[in-house]
């Protein structure tokens, strides 16, 4: 016989909790946030700040993954050359949905000071943001924050999101 | 609005006026003042034809012929001494008298002393490579290529070095505008999702100081945030991490349950 017996009946009724299916599946999603191992700048040092041990980023269940099959979500860690946006498309396009994508800095927001012309203005030109996330280079907290509304965004979603784009692009 | 600053300032007054500061020229030097440039100088002068020489900041310049290039450095490499070539590339000068002025900076680690080789070519005029001599050269000639478009002959592998290879014009050239001609302007777009997607994803943002406030395509209002494209509201809202609540299994953290120490334990 168990040492503590628990009268589900008469102490705090049974184990159930009511929930919907939509609220269970993201609940999942959101703490298990993978994201693809991929910086281009220096806002990628930050990022790995964030992954190790200070940070701490396997707390909120967000390992970072090798490949892009894997992943969930992609950080945009730093300065999108024209030269290498076509690759970065094409990393996002072998992400399996759902995926999210936090753009980390200036530089992917909007060009940052690299108003140049090899630089793209704003890596939502080519792939839909969800989290813009201001700094130069964002400090790891910062990265920790977007983590987190990510994680809230992503649990007022519907588990049966359509598979449509976000935007256009 | 920027701060207003008084641009009368006598000190401040050359940044303001000189958009572009152009720098004194250095005083040259006679070439006999340093004897050892002098007798790389006359060593040189023997075997090829010597259009310019002197000293500038403790080094030599040298105006040679193009055609000799290949032919002075393996001179400057075997006889001369001077066994690096740390620095090659061209100077922009086609506005002013349609030429690139190509320089090489040399270094002798024997002699402890630095040169610089230089010439000039026409714009279409191709010159011959000196990465047989120098294998440092193989990167910079490269560069030179892919940046003013001065073309180099029997090179072995001759394509851009920086820029993709389906890059239209050459970026350092005085005339190539810093936010790039339409082709760069357009680059992603055209190669990713193709011309007829120009009209959708819409022209670069380019000035970083536009505000628009109402646009909520573009831009977020700390603590008004609504999702992208809403309408956009005055009504503040509360952004915070947790739910109102809580979730299952953890709990929501309250101001009041904090308590913070005064010192550490």
């Amino acid at each position: 016989m168990a040492q503590h017996k628990i009268n589900y009946l008469s102490e705090g009724g049974l184990p159930v909790a009511l929930t919907t299916v939509d609220k269970l599946v993201q609940w999942g999603r959101s703490n298990s946030l993978w994201p693809l191992t991929y910086g281009l700048a220096c806002c990628a040092i930050e990022m790995m700040a964030t992954g190790g041990s200070r940070y701490d980023f396997d707390r909120f269940g967000t390992i970072f993954r090798a490949s892009p099959r894997q992943s969930d979500v992609l950080i945009i860690a730093g300065t999108l050359t024209k030269k290498h946006s076509p690759f970065m498309r094409r990393l996002y396009d072998q992400m399996s949905e759902p995926k999210w994508v936090i753009s980390m800095g200036s530089c992917a927001n909007t060009g940052g000071m690299f108003n140049t012309y090899a630089t793209v203005q704003g890596a939502d030109r080519i792939i839909p943001v969800d989290i813009y996330l201001p700094g130069c280079a964002p400090r790891p907290e910062s990265l920790q924050y977007a983590l987190m509304l990510l994680q809230k965004k992503v649990r007022t979603e519907s588990a049966s999101r359509k598979l449509k784009p976000k935007r256009l692009v | 609005m920027r701060e207003y600053s008084n641009k009368k300032n006598e000190q401040k007054k050359a940044y303001y006026n000189d958009r572009f500061y152009v720098a004194p020229q250095i005083p040259k030097d006679e070439v006999q003042s340093d004897e050892v440039f002098a007798k790389d100088v006359e060593d040189l002068q023997s075997s090829f034809d010597i259009k310019e020489a002197y000293i500038q900041r403790g080094q030599l310049v040298v105006y040679i012929n193009a055609k000799d290039i290949v032919n002075v450095m393996k001179f400057l490499k075997e006889k001369l001494n001077y066994n690096f070539l740390s620095e090659l590339s061209a100077i922009d000068w086609l506005a002013k008298s349609g030429e690139f002025e190509i320089f090489y900076q040399m270094l002798s680690t024997s002699k402890r002393k630095r040169m610089r080789v230089k010439f000039f070519i026409k714009e279409k005029e191709e010159i011959q490579t000196v990465s047989n001599v120098y294998k440092s050269a193989d990167w910079a000639e490269r560069e030179m290529y892919d940046m003013f478009g001065v073309r180099i002959i029997g090179h072995h592998y001759m394509k851009r070095i920086l820029m993709p290879d389906d890059w239209h014009d050459h970026p350092l050239r005085k005339t190539y505008p810093l936010i790039g001609d339409e082709e760069a302007q357009w680059y992603e777009i055209d190669k990713i999702f193709g011309k007829d997607y120009r009209e959708i994803i819409g022209p670069e943002e380019r000035d970083s100081a536009r505000i628009v406030e109402k646009d909520t395509h573009r831009f977020a209002r700390i603590k008004h945030e609504v999702p992208f494209g809403a309408e956009y509201s005055d009504t503040p809202i509360e952004t915070d991490y947790q739910e109102e609540g809580g979730i299952p299994i953890v709990r929501k953290l309250s101001k009041k349950d904090v308590k913070i120490l005064k010192e550490r334990p």
